[in-house]
């Protein structure tokens, strides 16, 4: 016996609801993350309160970052300024995505910029800038550069971190800091101290990119690198400073011998603990930033240590003393109920010398304005000097920002790291022109 | 006659109405389940499709139609995580069944001290997957571990588990089959479950061990190792963490605010599926391409399931008619 199908136009508005639904459903999915960019709000001078977010979260930061607000809440009565700490990119992402941001954020991953700008995500802070007159040149050009992302400006620094080379003086023995890259390998080798099976008890410079802050982002910079070209493509095979970077740390750690320094490295201690083998007395000379300062003199405070400009290439003798910098950003997100006393903060907290000079002498990080680099109210140590010189040298530069998070560095160090260090790479020139094409393609994927 | 006809010639009518509100009755009491499964199930699916054709970061979006998936093709990244995801799901998952089995086995035989080794065995399951891996890692180092300290003291090389490429899959392995418990747990209740008798019977026929464990535990508790296979395998495919934390703990990366780092240290031999999808999807804000990479998962884990359950069946089946 055939069972006769159920008279199907019984469904049919059934069918419909559920399409219907459906279709709404996908609509709302297809606009996820539209929060509305409510441009106007009350102007600056109207009493209000605004939320600020920012990313650090130990005590003396937290404290550091209400200090530095104090003098904007005194300068501006009538806004009320509520902050929370400890938001990173995650949160400023799922809160721009809700619709309900603060109305002022920070971030930590200046690589991130390039998604904030391109987006959106970010405001646009030129036209403010420009009614306001603020004359971008207080800042170096280096940090004009990383607070912008193909033109479009929606960030503005707030501190920065600059590199610079810490020597251990005892461990020098007398020798003066090298100035060139070649300098540099030679002294490390003379300061390298063996036992007798060849395991290395004092390293005089560790050049693999495990070496904490030994990446190619920190150390390619003083063989003069650009990291894309014009056209915003990679540039690894097309520039001769890679190239020379690479061999020249291949020189150096095929000196040490592969197996022997990862040996070392894995029995050194850990980079942000009193452990960190600098701090320890097993590594001569190391790149680090100049938060460094602090630790030392939190954790090892007997340490008779100097701080000089990172070498650079033989052939860039006359750019000693530029190094590499990138910072903390702040801007104002879509969304933000409160544009007008948000632009207000963030035009104090990143251009006011005060304020600025608060923040970096409670945090340990290079001012980021010329005149806050110049103030006789800095308090910190004197090896913290070099970093600020670094900083505002014509010749320091920072790695442009990408959509894809700095996808290209990252690419770089997996290159570097996987291949060229273990000797898996026999055709350099051939290993780069095929970074240059993936990176490209990712790029292309993020709509670069 | 007339009202007997009248009844008949309302009945057309009648009908449709009760089958309707009788479906409305259902769909009323399926409500609750459909609405879960519509919401958390239906809708993200559909809304991963859909962003699987266009290129969203998260806060803009551009329908970029088949870009993403052809991208796919020659993504080595997503190919390679692929091949290091299958290489665990087809060793880790089966030892970590066998072993379970094997040490529940172990436990029913006990006659003293079965409770201790019972929670002895089952505990490392309870130590949150980062923090074990993390010690796990330390434990293993070559040049501080105490466990290569002491099997060099004894003049036994171990392998440098987290910084070649070759072990560190073997050394997750390791790992995954000290915690376990989770699949013990579930056998030994299952062993403990086979009827006593059918084992008595089977030694008057003059069964060996070996017959025994092949025609009625393994029969007996087949439900059992199916459920643990599929969900073994499954876990297996959403493989992160352990992955992810082994990485940055032996390659020396701190995981500090700012840093951004490749995935899949040593040489990308721990990067797996899931880690490249959320590098794609939350650190290179391809969200779309992202999309499509969890699509792919979706396909392989439905897949792995059907094969699974196809095989057991087919076991069962064997068992029966044998």
């Amino acid at each position: 016996m055939r069972i006769q199908p159920p008279p199907r136009p019984a469904y049919r508005p059934l069918y419909r609801t559920v399409a219907l639904a459906a279709a709404l459903v996908l609509a709302s999915a297809c606009t996820a993350g539209g929060g509305k960019d409510k441009d106007g709000g009350p102007a600056a001078d109207a009493p209000q309160t605004i939320q600020v977010w920012h990313g650090w979260s130990a005590d003396h930061e937290v404290k550091a970052f209400e200090d530095a607000v104090a003098g904007f809440r005194r300068a501006h009565p009538n806004i009320t300024v509520k902050i929370t700490g400890n938001q990173l990119d995650d949160q400023i992402t799922n809160a721009i995505r809700g619709g309900n941001p603060p109305d002022v954020v920070s971030s930590f991953t200046t690589d991130n910029l390039g998604q904030f700008c391109q987006s959106g995500a970010w405001q646009e802070l030129t036209p403010r800038l420009q009614k306001d007159k603020v004359d971008l040149g207080i800042f170096p050009k280096a940090v004009q550069d990383y607070t912008q992302f193909k033109g479009k400006r929606c960030a503005l620094p707030l501190l920065a971190d600059a590199y610079g080379l810490y020597y251990n003086k005892k461990l020098m023995k007398g020798e003066k800091p090298p100035t060139t890259m070649s300098e540099l390998a030679a002294l490390a080798k003379k300061l390298t101290v063996r036992d007798p099976d060849g395991t290395i008890k004092v390293a005089g410079f560790m050049p693999s990119v495990q070496y904490y802050e030994h990446t190619p982002q920190h150390i390619a910079p003083s063989f003069g690198v650009k990291w894309l070209g014009a056209d915003g493509q990679a540039n690894f095979s097309k520039d001769p400073g890679f190239k020379a970077y690479l061999r020249w740390s291949k020189e150096l750690l095929d000196w040490y011998g592969l197996q022997n320094a990862r040996k070392f490295m894995r029995s050194m201690g850990q980079e942000f603990e009193a452990s960190n083998p600098f701090q320890k007395g097993k590594v001569a000379m190391a790149i680090d930033g100049e938060w460094r300062t602090k630790f030392i003199e939190k954790e090892a405070p007997t340490l008779d240590y100097g701080t000089a400009p990172p070498p650079v290439a033989d052939d860039r003798r006359d750019q000693y003393g530029s190094g590499f910098t990138l910072g903390t950003i702040m801007g104002i997100p879509r969304g933000a109920k409160h544009p007008e006393a948000a632009w207000a903060l963030v035009k104090y907290l990143t251009t006011d010398t005060q304020a600025v000079v608060t923040l970096a002498n409670a945090l340990g990080n290079v001012p980021s304005t010329r005149d806050a680099l110049a103030s006789p109210d800095l308090k910190l140590p004197p090896q913290f000097k070099t970093f600020m010189d670094v900083f505002r040298h014509p010749g320091t530069s920072t790695s442009p920002s990408s959509p894809n998070g700095g996808d290209y560095l990252v690419q770089f160090q997996e290159f570097v790291q996987d291949q060229w260090e273990p000797g898996k790479v026999s055709d350099l020139d051939k290993g780069l022109r095929d970074l240059d094409v993936k990176i490209d393609k990712a790029l292309q994927l993020s709509g670069g | 006659m007339t009202v007997l006809s009248a009844r008949r010639a309302r009945r057309p009518v009648a009908a449709p109405r009760a089958r309707r509100r009788h479906r409305l009755r259902v769909l009323a009491f399926l409500s609750p389940w459909l609405i879960g499964f519509g919401v958390f199930f239906a809708y993200p699916l559909l809304a991963t499709v859909y962003f699987s054709f266009t290129r969203y970061d998260l806060f803009s979006l551009e329908y970029v139609g088949l870009t993403n998936y052809r991208f796919l093709l020659q993504d080595e990244n997503a190919w390679r995580s692929m091949r290091n995801t299958m290489w665990l799901v087809v060793v880790m998952v089966p030892l970590r069944v066998l072993f379970a089995l094997g040490t529940a086995q172990l436990l029913t035989q006990l006659k003293t001290g079965g409770n201790v080794l019972r929670s002895i065995i089952y505990l490392p399951y309870l130590v949150p997957p980062v923090a074990a891996t993390v010690a796990f890692v330390f434990l293993l180092n070559p040049g501080t571990g105490p466990v290569e300290q002491l099997a060099g003291s004894v003049g036994i090389p171990l392998p440098d588990w987290f910084n070649e490429p070759q072990w560190s899959k073997p050394g997750l392995t390791l790992l995954g089959l000290w915690a376990v418990g989770d699949v013990m747990i579930i056998l030994l209740a299952a062993l403990l479950d086979v009827p006593r008798q059918l084992y008595e019977a089977s030694a008057i026929d003059g069964a060996g061990p070996w017959q025994r464990f092949r025609h009625i535990t393994l029969p007996t508790i087949s439900p059992v190792l199916l459920f643990a296979a599929v969900t073994g395998v499954i876990q297996t495919l959403q493989y992160f963490t352990q992955a992810m934390v082994a990485a940055k703990v032996a390659a020396g990366q701190a995981d500090q605010p700012g840093t951004t780092t490749a995935p899949g240290y040593p040489d990308g031999s721990t990067l797996t599926f899931p880690q490249w999808l959320y590098d794609e999807g939350f650190r290179q804000f391809n969200m779309g391409y992202a999309c499509v990479l969890a699509l792919v998962l979706l396909a392989v884990s439905m897949a792995f399931t059907l094969v699974l359950l196809r095989q057991f069946h087919a076991f069962a089946d064997e068992e029966v008619s044998g």
